[in-house]
């Protein structure tokens, strides 16, 4: 909302000094947050000038320009700028007449744009100063010719200062007015709120004007379908004005303060009708009367109805929106818009003003169905004082009389239909308990009563009557709110609550970050990425078939439209982008959600009423609407792993990183991986693992590991050598022991002995090391892959993986024979699984 | 008067000096070695007086024997002590030829980084978890009921459209993107026994485009408290806390009154920054207010019995002003500088 100061001086008193921004101030401590300052942006001198004389000279551009001799001060006296009283002006516009008074922006004066005003030559003179139109003024948007002043009713002296003919010096502070306080919406709602901050009088506006309600206008109001069992006519008056004219101009005044507002003027009778929407928070419209037929029925629209609304489009009516019709049938979208048919006009004589105080919820719906946002809906969606509508059409009737010499008629009509207030329940101490101020009685009931309630002091509390323009206080917490934020947040003490114990981050959360603490220790970095991914990417790892996706109705890019079934397309993007900025040794992980709906996503009617608590089986109903989330991890690789350094060569990524990647992930949970062989869609069949996690003696999968599809890579202008992994850690996590359980550390000598194996070289050297670990029994400590040789002195298709083994026994020091027999187990069992051969 | 001793005093001392004085000379190891068969070998004056002893009276074997061995000692001392020096020497030069220039050391395993945005939820949650709260979390993809409807947002009133929600097709699945981790609040008084005292960090995501202050996702942490008896200036003693861990002793909050449908009273907190870039200032921090009475009845707890309050602020916002972000566009481009400039600490 954007107030102009001089309004808001008339309903409370302002500090001579006041601004804007003090204004601003004080208006956030009751809690309308600033947005901003508004002033007209011109810098003088802009004088009154009156025009002596002119010679139309055409130009060889087919323009004629006026040479002309403007009067800018009184004869023989100095003009603002220091100049002469006359002066020579070069004028694009032919719109008028010698002895027009006009306004001149003489040499020093700034307009819009830091357009800056000086002496120039310029089609053969030196224009010295500008002749300017209204919106150059910036006070409408007439453009067609300079701004005779005649023309507003003025006939100012000569020289005299613009900004206080034309009200240029209205200044406007503007303030966020939040959802539940409709009422600030107006001169009359900022007025009061800035009271409370202050302590300064408010005067009510709604006072200006004397209620003469008019009678014999044909009116009907009815609502055969009401939204939520709410009639949408709460109240309806009509005014009836005759005789206006309505070539009058606006009033200058009322044109700075509705510009300041943030409105343009458009013609003299709907500058009233939003003059005192502005004032009072009730929106009004005016109806050519002339082109109304017959009287006026409120009711909701008929199938197939169409309305033209005053900007000119046709609107297919629903069922739910609520019409203004006549006879002919809809005139207004109630609410929303007026319809074209009774437009007013220029030819206008009589007048139908209608104010009237619709439900929030039809206006609300309406507005948004037809995306027609008007000043009038905003206001209705969050509730318009219903005691408003009479005093508003008084006012609209009294500065038709005023300014477009109407005479206000004795014909119009009412409808009303408000009910009683309810009353609220205040207990005494309720304020203090839930706010935690000791807040005085006498204090309780002053707040109450200066923002407009009813209070009555009953035994033990108040019965509390909420102001008509506060629909939003319902509830004794919004009774308390009001107490706290006049007496002013600033008194609330602190106290630090006490929360029973804590058990700390539960099994899982635990993990997470173990995992990615452990993954930045070894070298990752972790990146984020958003989860919206295009419907082709989305597909790129789903393996065994095509996934289900969580699709968005409204997503800001129709290529990333889906939420994302993997990780590792983002990952694919990010490293795209450091790639471009230069960055080619990549190593970054993401942890995060994935979206994967076991089917796709239904419709489904249940949302149940939001303020009690749904049964238990909505509540799984509801539950049951919403796709699986996994959490998962990716990780992704380019270039070097190791840069190269002094007396150290630098050192590719490649696969062996990104099972890396899962090994560290398993360890920070307690697990360890199993490996095997596979060729996923999305990797390079031949350089790929499936990684497993033991649960429960089940080999688990948990996702895959290896380097991206070379094509793929690419694709997406990456290197050829792209290592890449992305794990499910549900899977990993529902794996995890939840107590690791020590072994005996064997204190006793050690026997160690190499092996050597010839074998096949399809054979994985995981299913041999396996092999020799069930071989060769309790006393091998430990094993380790050292080499794997493929070359000359192997029979053809062989290969040689030599291991490290370590023995011990826990009680007494093992010799050399017991080793070796040990590790003939192992071999003998390596043998008979692969056909594995001792190699000498 | 008896004869004199020809292996006296003097004769051995000039054997002595000699042989010392060959020792002395001895530049290194090898030259020692050189000069101790000299100086004590067979062809030494010092063997020679010892070849001498057996044509000796038997008068003045006793003494002439003492002097020699005496002198022997004196010999195989300076021997020891000079064969340790130049032992010394050479294995000072010895580890002086290993030398290298540490200032080049080689960084064996790259530095990873945490994301500052998931580093920086982590270290808040930490500062609840040492109040006893506990850390809750929810779905991103979530039901317009826990989203909106039990956080008393009516379908049809405007602060519902603030929210520039991200919808999923059909829109008749009533799903959304959560426009905050407000309905993690929802499904903690679902799931938990009052008194709750929970902490809900998360990425949320609106419509909004991205600039260089909004991105349409983004990370927010909501508290939430419910108990018997809790008041606003529970709410302030908490907010206040928190600062003071996050910006340091000299921070505080203030209040400013403001509307949430799941809250009344409703506020936005700002917060005294001491360590503001230009100087302490109040920086806008977040919302919070006492837990609307129909929001704790939509989860069954009886508002009559029970009070709660509850906070929410941007993880992003925290970030800029905390670490002096300038532009969302580095916390939301991947770009692995970003991360490594904090490596895992804030």
């Amino acid at each position: 909302m954007r107030v102009p100061l001089s309004w808001l001086g008339e309903y409370v008193d302002l500090p001579g000094d006041a601004t804007p921004e003090s204004v601003m101030a004080e208006l956030v401590k009751v809690g309308l947050e600033e947005e901003g300052a508004h002033r007209f942006e011109l810098t003088g001198p802009i004088v009154i000038g009156q025009v002596l004389e002119f010679v139309d000279e055409p130009q060889s551009n087919g323009k004629t320009i006026r040479w002309c001799q403007v009067r800018v001060a009184p004869e023989g006296q100095m003009a603002a700028d220091g100049g002469a009283d006359v002066r020579g002006i070069v004028c694009g516009a032919s719109n008028f007449f010698v002895g027009d008074k006009v306004v001149v922006c003489l040499p020093g004066s700034v307009l819009p744009g830091d357009f800056k005003i000086a002496a120039r030559s310029t089609y053969g003179h030196i224009s010295d100063g500008m002749i300017a139109s209204a919106r150059e003024l910036t006070i409408s948007d007439a453009h067609d010719g300079i701004l005779r002043l005649q023309e507003l009713g003025l006939d100012p002296k000569v020289g005299s200062d613009a900004f206080e003919i034309l009200y240029l010096n209205e200044t406007a502070a503007e303030v966020n007015v939040t959802p539940d306080r409709g009422y600030c919406f107006s001169i009359r709602g900022i007025a009061r709120e800035y009271a409370h901050a202050t302590g300064a009088d408010f005067r009510d506006p709604k006072s200006n004007a004397f209620i003469n309600s008019g009678t014999g206008f044909d009116l009907t109001v009815t609502d055969e379908s009401p939204i939520r069992n709410t009639p949408g006519t709460r109240r309806f008056v009509a005014r009836v004005v005759k005789n206006v004219d309505p070539s009058r101009p606006t009033p200058p005044w009322m044109v700075a303060r509705l510009k300041m507002a943030g409105m343009r003027s458009i013609s003299l009778i709907v500058d009233i009708t939003n003059y005192v929407m502005l004032e009072l928070g009730q929106p009004t419209h005016a109806y050519d009367l002339d082109k109304l037929t017959g009287g006026i029925t409120v009711r909701r629209a008929k199938a197939g109805e169409t309305l033209k609304t005053l900007d000119g489009q046709v609107r297919q009516l629903h069922p739910e929106d609520l019409l203004i019709t006549d006879q002919s049938g809809p005139i207004g979208l109630a609410g929303v818009m007026g319809g074209e048919s009774t437009e007013v006009s220029a030819t206008t004589k009589n007048v139908l003003v209608e104010a009237a105080c619709f439900e929030p919820i039809t206006i609300a719906r309406s507005a948004r169905r037809h995306k027609l946002p008007s000043e009038a809906s905003k206001r209705f969606e969050r509730g318009v004082d219903p005691m408003m509508a009479d005093n508003a059409a008084a006012r609209v009737v009294q500065l038709l009389e005023v300014h477009a010499l109407g005479e206000g008629d004795s014909v119009g009509a009412e409808f009303r239909e408000l009910g009683e207030p309810e009353s609220i329940w205040l207990p005494a101490l309720f304020a203090q308990e839930f706010v935690g101020v000791e807040y005085s009685q006498d204090e309780i009931q002053r707040i109450l009563v200066e923002i407009g309630c009813q209070v009555t002091a009953v035994d033990g509390g108040y019965q509390v009557v909420a102001p008509s323009w506060r629909p939003d206080i319902t509830h004794k917490t919004d009774l308390v709110e009001e107490v706290a934020r006049i007496a002013g947040y600033d008194r609330i003490p602190s106290r630090l609550p006490v929360a029973p114990p804590g058990r700390g981050l539960t099994k899982r959360q635990h993990m997470r970050r173990t995992v990615v603490n452990s993954l930045a220790a070894a070298g990752h970095t972790e990146v984020l990425t958003y989860p919206f991914v295009g419907a082709e990417a989305n597909q790129w790892f789903s393996n065994g078939g095509p996934r289900e996706v969580v699709q968005l109705a409204n997503a800001l890019q129709e290529d990333a439209n889906q939420m994302r079934t993997a990780i590792l397309p983002g990952l694919i993007d990010a490293a795209k982008r450091n790639l471009s900025r230069g960055f080619v040794d990549l190593a970054i992980f993401e942890e995060g959600s994935v979206f994967l709906p076991a089917q796709k996503v239904a419709s489904s009617s249940l949302v149940p009423v939001g303020n009690q608590l749904p049964s238990a089986s909505d509540l799984a109903g509801l539950n049951a609407t919403i796709p699986a989330q996994p959490r998962h991890l990716a990780a992704l690789f380019t270039g070097n792993r190791k840069a190269q350094q002094v007396n150290s060569p630098a050192v590719i990524s490649d696969y062996q990183d990104a099972i890396h990647v899962a090994r560290v992930a398993a360890k920070a949970v307690g697990l360890d991986l199993v490996l095997k062989q596979a060729s996923p869609v999305g990797f390079h069949p031949g350089r790929t693992a499936e990684l497993f996690v033991k649960h429960n003696d089940e080999l688990v999968s948990m996702g895959f590991a290896g380097e991206l599809d070379p094509k793929l890579a690419a694709e997406n202008d990456l290197p050829r050598r792209v290592a890449a992994v992305e794990i499910n850690l549900e899977a990993l996590y529902a794996a995890a022991p939840n107590v690791q359980i020590s072994g005996a550390i064997g204190v006793m000598p050690a026997a160690t002995q190499d092996l050597s194996l010839a074998l096949d070289v399809a054979t994985p050297a995981s299913e041999v090391l396996a092999a020799i670990i069930e071989g060769a029994g309790e006393l091998l400590e430990h094993v380790e892959l050292v080499d794997d040789y493929r070359g000359t002195n192997l029979p053809e298709g062989q290969k040689s993986l030599t291991f490290a083994l370590r023995f011990r026994a826990s009680d007494r020091t093992l010799t050399q024979v017991e080793a070796s027999e040990a590790r003939d187990q192992a071999v003998a069992l390596a043998n008979q699984r692969f056909g594995a051969t001792l190699r000498a | 008067m008896s004869a004199q001793n020809p292996i006296n005093q003097k004769v051995v001392d000039d054997a002595l000096n000699e042989a010392l004085g060959l020792i002395n000379a001895a530049t290194d190891l090898a030259a020692l070695k050189g000069a101790r068969s000299s100086a004590i070998g067979e062809q030494s004056q010092i063997s020679a007086l010892n070849a001498q002893l057996k044509n000796l009276a038997n008068e003045f074997k006793a003494e002439a024997g003492a002097l020699i061995g005496k002198a022997r000692g004196q010999i195989n001392e300076l021997f020891a002590a000079k064969e340790a020096e130049f032992a010394e020497i050479e294995e000072r030069n010895k580890l002086a030829a290993e030398s290298v220039d540490v200032t080049a050391a080689a960084i064996p395993a790259k530095f990873g980084a945490r994301h500052p945005l998931s580093l920086l939820q982590d270290q808040i949650s930490d500062v609840f978890i040492g109040m006893g709260w506990e850390i809750a979390e929810g779905p991103e993809v979530e039901n317009e009921w826990f989203n909106f409807d039990a956080l008393n947002f009516d379908a049809d009133h405007p602060a519902r459209a603030m929210q520039d929600t991200f919808f999923i097709e059909p829109v008749e699945s009533h799903l959304v993107l959560r426009t905050h981790t407000s309905p993690v609040q929802v499904r903690s008084m679902l799931e938990r026994e009052v008194p709750i005292y929970v902490l809900c960090p998360g990425r949320v995501f609106r419509t909004d485009e991205l600039d260089s202050t909004h991105t349409p996702v983004f990370h927010q942490v909501e508290g939430l408290a419910i108990d018997k008896g809790l008041t606003m200036a529970d709410l302030k003693g908490t907010l206040e806390h928190f600062a003071r861990i996050m910006f340091g002793d000299d921070a505080k909050i203030r209040l400013r009154p403001s509307f949430f449908p799941f809250t009344e009273p409703s506020a936005e907190l700002d917060v005294w920054h001491p360590g503001a870039k230009g100087g302490a200032r109040w920086v806008e921090w977040g919302g919070c207010g006492m837990v609307n009475p129909n929001v704790l009845m939509a989860a069954g707890i009886d508002p009559e019995e029970y009070s709660g309050f509850a906070f929410g602020m941007g993880i992003e916002r925290t970030l800029m002003f905390r670490n002096d972000v300038k532009d969302m566009h580095d916390m939301v481009e991947a770009d692995v500088r970003f991360s490594e400039q904090f490596g895992v600490t804030l």
